[in-house]
């Protein structure tokens, strides 16, 4: 049963691990703003290049 | 192709939105209503950013006149706004108001492909703020918010981004004290569980090891998280008056001692499990109060009014000069539509001021020469030169701020700390009472263990908890309906009322519905000339008119002539036709004009037609809610303006209602100030700077607005136009609010009373304890979400 004060020390050390990456995340900045990245995620690639040739288009059709 | 034809409304403004005039713009295949829309999509069409139009119909907003931003090329200047600098780069942060969609984030975060030196911009949408870095040796910050300005999102620079404070690291702090509680009471809670199951003997030997570890989780918890109310519970002693804090400093101390004493001494678990259990729960409930608007200031004062530089003449050469810096002496150059930031002396030009946000009137007032002129008033004509007799921070207007007596005479006390007083008495009555009891016995252990038992198990946490929770509970409801209240303390502040005082100009009437009412005549041609010649104005009134009459052509138009803050005139289809002010009429009318001195004054090859005037509507459902109120409250109104409207507000209020009219901003204050000193309690609703000092000085100052982005005064709740016919129901739930949390009282009195059985008798487990706290905990908690929810219901606030 010894392996259990083993055990126990890694438990509150894991625990520790996640509390410091919490306030890690917390200092960087990471939950300042919890809405804008939602958005932002959301802007592909791939509507860029079709307005981009869209735009191309209308130049041309001047 | 065939993908823009989808998106693309023909009857709507590609850039913006609005309904298309009958002759509109049309470039690129687009149609556009203006030549700002059209200029803003040829400079994205330019840059290949046509991704903005994509991703929303129509994102756009109509950009206003070119603003002067020469105040930003001062170095000065420069560096208050930015918020660090190094040898290439400066990053800034701007409070854009017009940030609303998708659209704007990816415009916002794509300047670079306008201008490259630009090298990154951030958005964070809730707050509406965007975070520029730029190298400075290539682009300047005027060029950078010029950009801005170009593509239609001006930032809002005032005086007060210059003084911000940064209020979020309070709440930052908050949050770290959370995190460790929560992480102490979850490894506290693991080393627990074997003690409620029961330990075996062979488990026995690490009874001794989990003791250590939960004392040592425990020694965070209360010397970190929970170091507050240990000091503002000495504060309040040193005070000699009893807060809410008072108890609960005690009882985290008394279970510390007793588990810190039951650890070392090996005498049974400790308290650990409740001891961090209650600071978490406690600092949730402080979390959950503090939460708050992000988008919405309640702070503001004239500082945000002020634009945070002015031109000034110096050997006559104008240079821009930060309003801080101006001094007695100077020489301003006002141009039209900007605001006086001083008190000074007209000294050349001809004043004509919009002094509608210092004292509520409607009516552009005409200085002369010498006059002395307030600061706040805004110039409506040609460029002014005025001198300074006093600086910005002295000035009349701004004194309404520096009164030190606000609010703090009359000291507002909430449920929680005025019974928080008779709750700890009782407590400690009892406490002394079973631990004299048991002395008496001759048992001084149980004289100890029921001592501290008793303050352990009567926590009020409960109080601590149930009023956020309701009062948050009740501000969502509220903000859904487009009531925004500043905390949680000024709901309670807004079920204790009496009297309910009224602003008349864009409180009981609207700016927003104005209608536009033309007296006199026009014939339908003439009406196309009118239009023709509005056609080349962007002044607000002339698209208002614009819009009314919708034009289906539009004449050519010669010898067009503009006079700033008067009127237009120009040659149309071979008439002369002027539009304007009175004031600026060319021709001497006579007695003809009608009294209105207002609006825009139609005059046709010097023939004088008629005015088109603004009117004032009323907002909806004012009678319903005056009927209302008047059952239960006293109602008052004060107003700025003139008594015109006195017959119109004497049919809708009680005859007796008291009306004041031609009240300057100090008189408003005062006469909030003597309602309470004969112990009313008072609500003001007003909208403008005029009302700023009653609304401070209220016991609740509600700001009314059609548009919540837009300027508000300090106050303690912001009320959206069209949400004021529910003010009733609004007061009824603040209310049942208060109604809940004196019931989840009682209930966490009855679960204290089964916990203080077993206390008195000196028995109680650490188990019961923390099996007993957390069912409170839960019962009161969705109490109050179930009966916020059922009142809301009731009231007809949710569907």
């Amino acid at each position: 049963m010894n392996i259990l004060y083993f055990l126990i020390g890694c438990s509150v050390l894991v625990a520790l691990v996640f509390l410091g990456a919490f306030f890690w995340a917390l200092k960087n900045g990471q939950h300042d703003d919890v809405y804008t990245p939602s958005v932002r995620i959301l802007f592909d690639d791939e509507v860029k290049s079709n307005a981009e040739d869209k735009s191309d288009i209308n130049h041309i059709s001047d | 192709m065939s993908n823009s034809t989808v998106t693309h409304q023909s009857s709507v403004c590609y850039h913006c939105g609005d309904k298309l005039p009958a002759v509109k713009l049309n470039y690129d295949e687009k149609d556009f209503c203006c030549v700002g829309c059209q200029s803003v999509y040829q400079i994205l069409a330019e840059n290949n950013m046509c991704n903005y139009y994509a991703y929303n119909d129509a994102p756009g907003q109509r950009i206003k006149d070119e603003g002067h931003f020469e105040y930003l090329d001062e170095p000065s200047i420069i560096t208050q706004l930015i918020n660090y600098k190094d040898k290439e780069n400066s990053m800034v942060t701007f409070y854009v108001p017009a940030i609303h969609c998708s659209s704007c984030i990816w415009l916002l975060e794509h300047l670079y492909k306008i201008n490259p030196s630009i090298f990154s911009s951030r958005i964070d949408f809730l707050k509406k703020e965007v975070t520029i870095s730029y190298k400075h040796e290539r682009v300047s910050l005027r060029q950078v918010v010029e950009v801005l300005n170009q593509i239609g999102y001006e930032p809002l620079i005032s005086l007060q981004d210059v003084v911000k404070e940064k209020g979020n690291s309070v709440n930052k702090q908050l949050i770290w004290k959370i995190a460790i509680a929560g992480f102490c009471m979850g490894n506290v809670m693991l080393f627990s569980f074997p003690e409620y199951f029961g330990l075996s003997a062979l488990e026995k030997e690490f009874q001794y090891l989990f003791a250590w570890l939960n004392l040592a989780f425990c020694i965070p918890v209360t010397f970190y998280c929970s170091k507050e109310y240990f000091t503002s519970a000495i504060a309040s002693l040193k005070q000699k008056h009893i807060n809410l804090d008072t108890p609960l400093a005690l009882i985290i101390a008394v279970l510390f001692v007793r588990t810190a004493i039951s650890t070392i001494f090996n005498t049974g678990p400790g308290f650990g499990d409740t001891l961090t259990g209650l600071v978490f729960l406690l600092l949730m409930g402080k979390w959950v109060k503090q939460r708050t608007y992000h988008h919405i200031s309640f702070d503001r004062d004239y500082r945000s009014y002020f634009p945070i530089a002015i031109t000034s003449l110096k050997d006559n050469r104008e240079k821009p000069v930060a309003i801080s810096e101006i001094a007695v002496g100077d020489r301003l150059l006002i141009r039209n539509g900007e605001l006086v930031p001083a008190d000074s002396i007209l000294m050349k030009g001809d004043a004509w001021l919009d002094m509608s946000f210092v004292t509520g009137e409607a009516e552009p007032q005409q200085k002369v020469l010498g006059e002395i002129v307030y600061a706040g008033g805004r110039q409506m004509g040609e460029a002014i030169e005025l001198e300074v007799i006093k600086p910005a921070s002295q000035s009349y207007l701004t004194g309404l701020w520096n009164k030190e007596f606000y609010k703090t005479d009359f000291k507002k006390r909430n449920f929680n700390d005025s019974i928080a007083k008779y709750f700890s008495m009782g407590v400690f009555l009892i406490a002394f009472a079973a631990a004299a009891y048991w002395l008496w016995m001759d048992d001084g252990t149980k004289a100890w263990s029921a001592f501290t038992a008793v303050v352990i198990v009567a926590c009020p946490c409960v109080l601590a908890l149930s009023t956020p929770f309701t009062l948050s509970a009740i501000l969502s409801v509220f903000d859904k309906k487009g009531f925004y209240v500043k905390n949680t303390d000024a709901v309670e502040q807004l079920a204790d009322l009496d009297t309910v005082v009224f602003d008349k100009t864009g409180t009981l009437t609207s700016t927003q519905n104005s209608e536009i009412r033309f007296t006199g005549e026009l014939t339908t041609n003439e009406r196309l000339l009118v239009a023709s010649l509005l056609y080349n104005s962007s002044h607000p009134l002339s698209r208002q008119v614009l819009k009314v009459i919708n034009p289906s052509k539009i004449y050519a138009i010669t010898n067009y002539n503009e006079v700033v803050g008067k009127g237009i005139m120009g040659q149309v289809d071979g008439c002369m036709v002027y539009a304007g002010s009175m004031r600026g009429l060319p021709f001497e009318v006579g007695s003809v004009i009608s009294k209105e001195n207002g609006g825009v004054h139609i005059m046709i090859d010097g023939m004088y037609k008629g005015c088109f005037s603004v009117e004032q509507r009323w907002r909806d459902g004012i009678a319903p809610l005056i009927n209302h109120l008047n059952e239960a409250y006293d109602l008052k109104v004060l107003s700025g303006d003139t008594n015109k409207d006195e017959q119109l507000l004497k049919a809708v209020f009680k005859p007796t209602t008291v009306m004041l009219f031609n009240q300057s901003p100090h008189q408003k204050l005062e006469a909030i100030k003597n309602l309470q000193i004969s112990k009313k309690k008072v609500m003001m609703l007003g909208d403008g700077l005029n009302d700023a000092g009653a609304l401070k000085q209220a016991d609740f100052g509600v700001a009314i607005t059609d548009n919540i982005n837009n300027f508000t005064p300090g106050c303690d709740a912001i009320l959206s136009g069209n949400s004021l016919s529910l003010l009733p129901k609004f007061i009824q739930l603040s209310k049942d609010g208060l109604k809940t949390i004196k019931i989840s009282f009682a209930i966490a009195t009855f679960y204290n009373l089964i916990g203080i059985y077993y206390a008195v008798q000196g028995t109680l487990y650490p188990l019961v304890a923390a099996v007993l706290m957390p069912i409170s905990t839960i019962t009161i908690i969705s109490f109050t979400s179930l009966a916020t929810r059922y009142f809301a219901k009731r009231n007809k606030l949710t569907p």
